[in-house]
């Protein structure tokens, strides 16, 4: 069977009191002091996580003890109206190099006014998670966030 | 602040849902156990089960005398609610550090 788009992808808006050049610049080159640190895939603590400023780009996380770790990748960036990442972590709750395991993130900034740009946000292709849990074995322990991500897998993959 | 769109936020905006439903994900718990696990009452413990039930994220089963919940096993459902609550965190901390930000002019040159 193939994989067909069966996930609906999430989408969030939010308008904010500034103009549209801000807030693109806020979102990317200071994403490490917004992104709330609770959400971080390593090891160590979060010190700050990068979205690096050009198509092709990383999206990681740098941890405490100078560690990092791959979130995703940069496959558009224009600004100030649009970017695109790929979230690149599994039902482990671990960087996965594997693009066909990837989905998507796009972000667009729109101008209201001159000082007043709304955001949305759409994480979509949520089946190619799936598609990579689907590879693993079993279901481990833990707790949260992972094991949430793993039950998701596990059902998505049953039902598919 | 406008976060219209963001499903989920409401069940998984409260901080007491939000630990019922991540020891949820661990194992199934009856109310008692949930309410030892957790600093709250075995009526705010069932309250919140009853909002988690309602949204479609948490299903419950009659075993014996006792009433046992778990996480819904249409796990899609349970993982858009979690991840949409990650991105409306996220959403609304990009908020207040863009309006926080320094109004620095553009360069003139």
């Amino acid at each position: 069977m193939n994989s067909a788009a069966t996930i609906p992808p999430l989408t969030g808006t939010i308008t904010v009191d500034v103009p549209v050049e801000r807030a693109f610049r806020v979102f990317t080159d200071s994403f490490g002091s917004w992104w709330p640190a609770e959400y971080h895939i390593g090891q160590a603590d979060m010190a700050t996580a990068i979205l690096e400023p050009h198509a092709g780009g990383r999206w990681y996380e740098q941890g405490v003890d100078g560690s990092e770790c791959d979130w995703g990748r940069v496959l558009a960036w224009e600004p100030p109206h649009r970017l695109v990442v790929t979230w690149q972590i599994n039902g482990q709750w671990q960087s996965d190099p594997d693009p066909s395991h990837a989905s998507e993130i796009e972000v667009r900034f729109s101008a209201d006014g001159p000082d007043q740009t709304t955001v949305e946000l759409e994480h979509r292709l949520l089946d190619r998670l799936v598609d990579g849990q689907a590879l693993r074995d079993g279901i481990t322990g833990g707790g949260g966030w992972p094991s949430l991500l793993e039950l998701f897998a596990k059902t998505a993959t049953n039902q598919a | 602040m406008d976060t219209n769109g963001v499903a989920g936020l409401g069940l998984l905006g409260d901080p007491s849902r939000r630990a019922i439903f991540e020891l949820l994900a661990r194992r199934p718990c009856t109310v008692g156990e949930l309410a030892q696990a957790l600093p709250i009452t075995r009526s705010a413990v069932s309250q919140h089960l009853r909002v988690l039930k309602d949204g479609g994220l948490v299903v419950s089963k009659a075993e014996g005398t006792r009433r046992i919940y778990r996480l819904n096993p249409d796990g899609v459902t349970a993982l858009r609610a979690y991840l949409d609550r990650i991105w409306a965190e996220a959403l609304t901390g990009f908020a207040k550090a863009a309006q926080a930000a320094p109004l620095d002019p553009e360069p003139e040159d």
